[in-house]
C-alpha cells in the first residue's frame, strides 16, 4: 500500500523531470502549444472572473468587519488586497485550471492511451512527452500566470467596490493602505505561486492521463483522481510557499 | 535490404504472471515470418517487446547492435524509425483525418515539402486501396479500413522492419486473402524484414518464409515454414488443424484426465498438405528474400527434422520445374 503510493509519487516526479528536460529539446511543438493555450484559457477565463468577484467581496467584507471591531478600519484595503493577491488569486486560478483544463487534458491523454495512439506515436519514434505533454504543461503554466493577473485585478476591484459601497469605507483610506502594507514582492510571490500551481496541475493531469488503469472506466477514474490529487498537492505546496515567503521576505508594515 | 532481428532469452511477466520465458529466435533479414499462437499467449506482448514499448525482465532484442530492451532511451527512439508497426485496430489518431494520420511520420521526421508529402501519402493510400477516403476521420470508417490505414501509416517511412499485429482480425476471408497478397507484394517492393502475428491459418499457410508458435509460456518452435507445417508436435498439429482434440484447451491447457479421455475417442487425422507460398503480383520485382532463404535453408538442412527436409527439397524441386506457383490474380486494391 505504502510502497504503491511511494512508487506513484516517484513516477510523478520522474515525469516532472522528464518534462523539464524535454522543454528544451528541439523541435518545440509551437502549434500544439498555441492550441492548448487557447483551449485552457478559453475554459478558465470566464469562470475565473466570475468566481473572483464574489471571492474578493467576501474577503473585503470579512476583513472590513474585523478591522472595524479592532478600530483599524483604515487598513482594510491593504489587508484584503494582500489576502486576495497572495492567497485567493493563485488558488482560484489553480483550482480552475485543474478542474477545467487539467481534467480535459487528463481525459484526452487517457483516451489516446487506451486507443494505443500513444504507443503508435512512440513506435514512430515520436516521444508523447515531448509532442503532447510539454505543450500542455507549458500552456497550463502560461495561462495560470496570466489568469492570476486577471483574477488579482478583478478580485481587488470587487473588494474595493464592496468595501466602499456596502461598508461605507473611504476610498482614500482603502487606496493609501495599499502602499503602506503591500509591496511588489507580494505580487511576485503571487505570480510564482501561479506558475508552480499551473505546473503541478499540468503534470498531475498528464501523469494520470498517461497511466490509466484498464479501459474507458479507468480513464474516468484517472480524471477524477487527477483533480483530487492536484487539489491536495496545491494546498500543501501553497502552505509551504507561504511559510517560506513569510520567513524570507520582511513585512513592510513591521 | 531489411535488418536482422535477433532475440535472445527474452522473458516477460506481468507481476507474478509469467507471459513467456526464454524466447530465442532470429528473424532473418528481409524474410517474412509468422508467429502463431492461441489467443492470450502473449503474441502482442512479444511484438511490443520487439519495439521496446514493453520491457521484458530478461534477454535482449538486437537490431543493428542496439538492444531494444536495455539500451538508452535515445538510441531506442532512433532505432524505432526503422520500424513500421501495424496495430491490431490501427491505432490511428482520432482527431486527424486519414491523410494527416499517414502524413504524421513524414511531418515529424523529415523536412519534405508539403507537395512531396502529398505525393508519398497518396501513393501509400493507393497501395492499401483507400483512395477517396483520405479526408475521413478514423471514427467514420470501418474497422478493416482503419487497419489498412494503419498499415499505410506504418509504411510511409519505408521501414526496414514491418510488424503486423493480427492483420486479419475483423476482416472477411476475401479481404484477408487480398491482405496476404499485399503483404507479399510489399515484401517484394521494400525487401523489409516482416513479422506477422496471427492465428489465421490461411495467412500462416501461404505468406511466411518462417514460422514460430508460442504456447504455454514458451516458444514451441521457430524455423523455416516447412518445419512447423510438417511438425508432429501435438500443440502445433492441433492448432494447424483447428481441432478440439489436443493439449490446447478453452482457457489455456487441458488436464491429463481430459487428454486421456480424448485419446480413446481420437478421430483419424488427415495428413496436412503444404500449400505453395504466395508469389508477388505480376509486374512486381521478384522477392530478393527467396534466394537468400534458399541458401540459408539448404545450408541448415541437415539439422532439420526428416519430414521438414523432404518437404523443403520437394518445394525447391517443384519451383525449379515450374518457375511460378499458381497465384490468385490479386491486385493491390484490397
Amino acid at each position: 500500500m505504502i510502497g504503491g503510493a511511494l512508487r506513484q509519487t516517484g513516477r510523478l516526479f520522474a515525469l516532472a523531470v522528464e518534462v523539464g528536460r524535454a522543454i528544451f529539446r528541439r523541435p518545440f511543438q509551437f502549434r500544439e502549444f498555441v492550441e492548448q493555450f487557447w483551449f485552457v484559457a478559453g475554459v478558465t477565463i470566464l469562470p475565473a472572473a466570475l468566481v473572483s468577484i464574489p471571492f474578493g467581496a467576501v474577503i473585503a467584507l470579512q476583513v472590513g468587519s474585523l478591522t472595524r471591531q479592532l478600530g483599524a478600519q483604515s487598513f482594510t484595503g491593504g489587508a484584503s488586497v494582500l489576502a486576495v493577491v497572495q492567497q485567493a488569486s493563485p488558488l482560484i486560478v489553480a483550482l480552475l485550471i485543474a478542474g477545467a483544463g487539467g481534467s480535459a487534458i487528463c481525459a484526452d491523454l487517457g483516451s489516446r492511451k487506451i486507443r494505443e495512439e500513444l504507443d503508435a506515436m512512440e513506435v514512430m519514434g515520436v516521444s508523447p512527452v515531448q509532442r503532447l505533454v510539454v505543450p500542455r504543461v507549458l500552456a497550463t503554466m502560461g495561462v495560470a500566470v496570466l489568469l492570476n493577473g486577471l483574477v488579482s485585478v478583478v478580485g481587488t476591484l470587487g473588494g474595493y467596490f464592496f468595501n466602499v459601497i456596502m461598508q461605507d469605507g473611504t476610498p482614500a483610506a482603502y487606496l493609501s493602505s495599499f502602499s503602506s502594507l503591500a509591496q511588489p514582492a507580494d505580487l511576485y510571490i503571487s505570480e510564482l505561486k501561479a506558475l508552480v500551481f499551473g505546473f503541478i496541475a499540468g503534470i498531475v493531469a498528464a501523469y494520470r492521463g498517461l497511466n490509466p488503469r484498464g479501459g474507458p472506466k479507468g480513464v474516468g477514474d484517472a480524471v477524477n483522481q487527477s483533480v483530487v490529487i492536484t487539489f491536495l498537492l496545491l494546498f500543501f505546496v501553497n502552505m509551504v510557499m507561504t511559510v517560506l515567503y513569510l520567513r524570507i521576505v520582511p513585512p513592510k508594515g513591521g | 535490404m531489411g535488418v536482422e532481428v535477433v532475440v535472445e532469452g527474452l522473458t516477460k511477466s506481468f507481476g507474478k504472471q509469467s507471459i513467456w520465458r526464454d524466447v530465442t529466435l532470429t528473424l532473418p533479414a528481409g524474410e517474412v515470418s509468422v508467429m502463431l499462437g492461441p489467443s492470450g499467449t502473449g503474441k502482442t506482448v512479444f511484438l511490443k517487446s520487439l519495439v521496446g514499448l514493453l520491457k521484458p525482465e530478461k534477454g535482449r532484442v538486437l537490431i543493428n547492435g542496439v538492444d531494444m530492451v536495455n539500451s538508452p532511451e535515445r538510441e531506442i527512439y532512433e532505432t524505432r524509425k526503422l520500424f513500421g508497426l501495424m496495430f491490431q485496430d490501427g491505432a490511428l489518431f482520432g482527431s486527424m483525418s486519414l491523410f494527416d494520420n499517414i502524413a504524421f511520420p513524414l511531418r515529424e521526421h523529415t523536412r519534405k515539402k508539403e507537395s512531396e508529402i502529398r505525393r508519398i501519402v497518396m501513393e501509400r493510400i493507393e497501395i492499401v486501396g483507400l483512395l477517396g477516403a483520405e479526408g475521413k476521420l478514423p471514427g467514420e470508417i470501418s474497422g478493416g479500413m482503419r487497419k489498412r490505414a494503419g498499415l499505410a501509416r506504418a509504411l510511409v517511412l519505408d521501414p526496414q522492419i514491418i510488424l503486423c499485429d493480427e492483420p486479419d482480425s475483423g476482416l472477411d476471408p476475401v479481404r484477408t486473402a487480398y491482405l496476404s497478397q499485399l503483404l507479399i507484394d510489399l515484401n517484394a517492393q521494400l525487401d523489409a524484414t516482416m513479422l506477422i502475428v496471427t492465428h489465421n491459418l490461411d495467412i500462416a499457410a501461404t505468406v511466411p518464409d518462417n514460422m514460430g508458435m508460442l504456447f504455454r509460456r514458451e516458444l514451441v518452435t521457430f524455423g523455416p515454414r516447412e518445419v512447423l507445417l510438417t511438425s508432429e508436435e501435438p500443440v502445433v498439429a492441433q492448432f494447424l488443424d483447428g481441432r478440439r482434440e489436443g493439449p490446447i484447451g478453452m482457457s489455456e491447457e487441458k488436464d491429463a484426465a481430459t487428454l486421456a479421455a480424448e485419446a480413446n475417442t481420437a478421430r483419424p487425422v488427415e495428413p496436412r498438405r503444404i500449400v505453395p507460398q504466395l508469389e508477388p503480383s505480376p509486374g512486381l520485382p521478384h522477392r530478393r528474400a527467396v534466394t537468400r532463404r534458399r541458401e540459408r535453408v539448404l545450408g541448415m538442412i541437415d539439422q532439420l527434422p526428416p519430414a521438414a527436409r523432404t518437404a523443403i527439397l520437394r518445394t525447391y524441386a517443384d519451383s525449379t520445374a515450374t518457375p511460378t506457383a499458381p497465384v490468385p490474380a490479386a491486385g493491390s486494391g484490397a
